[in-house]
């Protein structure tokens, strides 16, 4: 049971990446391999807030939040000069430097990273189990909220024009820059807020856990249930978090599988699982109408 | 003899580079793929040309078996997979490069292919070392040094010489149109793909041979380095690949004997591409 809720708090958490990430390359276009790193952030600023300044965890978690997005509005910044796969490698290099500067400066404790991080706390009760599942899973759903909310305001608007034609959001008085560096901040902002939950969650972060493989895994989620919608990263980072841990069971193959399950996705389905023209959505939509 | 030094790792480091990301430029400059399992491809050609080299002994052999076999990768990589994803969003086929590249790794992990060992290649006496005055070329860097140079050639007159660098050219420049001009565009991708995965078996082989380790995760991190190489050579120029691989190189080579170790190597690679794309948004020698 207790495994159970361990990877039930993992998949949230993962969503609410997959669903910033989606703000970011489904509604605004900037296609970002170094999610991670903004992941990595927000789980360091909580850690070092809580063990070495000796914050408690709200306030932590919001500064980890408002912190990296800041950082993300600056590290969104090349986004302005550079475009397509020039910003894919772009991003995958911010996520190699701040995975580097996390692992090579002492004062981030190097290698070793931080532990003993403490689990938070509600009205002096420490959460831990279902509780903290049910943290995760509040924030997850505000994050849906947001993503939705999104979607519908001026701001959204903004992003699908920068997304579909820069050059002709410009011409219509839509300022890129300006939704440009919105979608990295919101989107960095959010995955901030879920490092800080899952540096809480494991009571100690390291590097490692927010290297560049981690970034693929974050986008392959958002892909493989169908960028640009609501229901499509959180299921595809529910399937593509938990699958590995069930997988774990049949054998040895897990990648293999993983990569495997992932190009024929993308030879049959490359709108993803769930995305608005896929097989399994529209058989969805017909049953529900009928 | 610093200076002699620096050189010799700048051009040995520096060919290694561009045999890897030459293959990486030529897909990029015709399908617009960032073709990550061009990686496991180079990874592939290590282990064949070691497993035929302990066959037999003879490092020519090993050398042709694994070009021939990551060549044949290459090919059915390009037919059996992005074939279908031509006209798909350019995240579609990256997404699946990214899902090639995890399963072919682990693939190769497992016990009956590579195993989680490194596994020593013997062949580093193939080239005799070269004494010149001012310094001693190692037979191993000889080797990749001579290769690399024949390789070049070999591209230098496909590219201008052949009508298949004409083909290459044209569908480099407008894919749909050079098929409607005549050229056999399924014939031309599928060699670029073949010469490109072969030049990247070559390359598994040669720094197999030259740090005498192949092992099943050798190309992580050539599978993101060798971007760095093609975005600094302005993506998709063959002579910018050339260009950047030994700048890249150098600039590397430079840090470590004179800053000594700051940051890896790699991150130091992707601050100067994050640097430089700040400052020329299309890459060094794009347009």
């Amino acid at each position: 049971m207790g495994y159970l809720i361990s990877i039930a708090t993992f998949a949230c958490i993962w969503a609410v990446l997959a669903l910033s990430l989606n703000i970011l390359t489904g509604y605004a276009g900037q296609v970002s391999l170094g999610h991670a790193a903004f992941f990595g952030i927000g789980a360091y600023a909580s850690a070092m807030l809580t063990v070495k300044a000796g914050w408690p965890f709200w306030p932590a978690f919001l500064a980890a939040i408002l912190i990296t997005g800041l950082v993300g509005g600056v590290l969104g910044l090349p986004s302005l000069r550079v475009r397509h796969d020039f910003l894919v490698l772009a991003t995958m290099g911010v996520n190699f430097v701040v995975v580097a500067v996390f692992k090579y400066v002492a004062f981030f404790g190097g290698a070793m990273g931080i532990i003993g991080i403490k689990k938070p706390t509600l009205f002096g009760m420490p959460l831990r189990g279902v509780w903290f599942l049910l943290l995760a899973g509040t924030y997850l759903a505000l994050t849906l909220w947001l993503s939705h909310y999104l979607s519908r305001t001026w701001a959204g608007l903004g992003f699908a024009t920068v997304r579909e034609d820069e050059d002709a959001a410009e011409a219509v008085g839509v300022s890129v820059p300006r939704f440009k560096i919105y979608a990295f901040a919101i989107a960095a902002a959010l995955a901030g807020g879920a490092g800080s939950l899952y540096a809480h969650f494991l009571g100690s972060v390291f590097p490692d856990h927010f290297v560049f493989v981690e970034s693929i895994g974050i986008m392959s989620m958002v892909v493989f249930g169908g960028i640009g919608t609501l229901r499509g990263p959180v299921v595809g980072a529910f399937i593509l978090k938990a699958l590995p841990e069930y997988l774990r069971v049949v054998g040895d193959y897990r990648y293999a599988i993983y990569g495997g399950v992932l190009v024929l996705m993308m030879i049959f389905q490359p709108q993803g699982l769930l995305g608005d023209e896929s097989w399994l959505w529209k058989r969805v939509k017909d049953k529900v109408r009928r | 003899m610093l200076i002699w030094n620096i050189l010799l790792d700048t051009l040995t480091q520096g060919s290694i580079y561009f045999l890897i990301a030459v293959g990486l430029t030529m897909v990029y400059g015709i399908l617009k793929i960032l073709h990550i399992a061009h990686a496991a491809v180079y990874t592939i050609g290590a282990g064949v040309g070691l497993a035929v080299f302990r066959m037999t002994g003879n490092f020519w052999l090993a050398l042709a078996a694994a070009m021939l076999v990551s060549g044949g990768v290459g090919v059915a990589i390009y037919r059996g997979v992005y074939y279908y994803m031509l006209d798909q969003p350019r995240i579609v086929p990256l997404i699946t490069s990214v899902g090639l590249f995890l399963l072919m790794q682990d693939l190769l992990q497992k016990p009956y292919m590579m195993g989680p060992y490194q596994h020593a290649f013997p062949a580093q006496d193939v080239f005799p070392s070269i004494t010149l005055p001012w310094g001693t070329i190692p037979s191993a860097q000889v080797m990749i040094l001579v290769l690399t140079a024949a390789a070049l050639g070999l591209l230098y007159i496909l590219f201008t010489r052949t009508r298949l660098g004409l083909a290459w050219q044209a569908a480099s420049q407008d894919r749909e149109m050079a098929g409607a001009v005549g050229v056999n565009l399924n014939r031309a991708i599928a060699l670029n793909f073949m010469l490109g995965s072969a030049l990247a078996g070559a390359a598994g082989v040669l720094v197999g041979v030259f740090y005498n380790s192949v092992y099943a995760t050798m190309g992580d991190v050539p599978s993101y380095k060798a971007f760095v190489v093609i975005v600094l050579g302005g993506m998709g120029s063959v002579t910018g690949t050339v260009v950047a691989s030994f700048i890249l190189a150098f600039a590397e080579t430079i840090l470590l004997s004179f800053v000594g170790y700051v940051l890896p190597r790699d991150a130091i690679a992707f601050l100067v591409l994050i640097l430089i794309l700040m400052f020329r948004p299309r890459g060094l020698v794009g347009r």
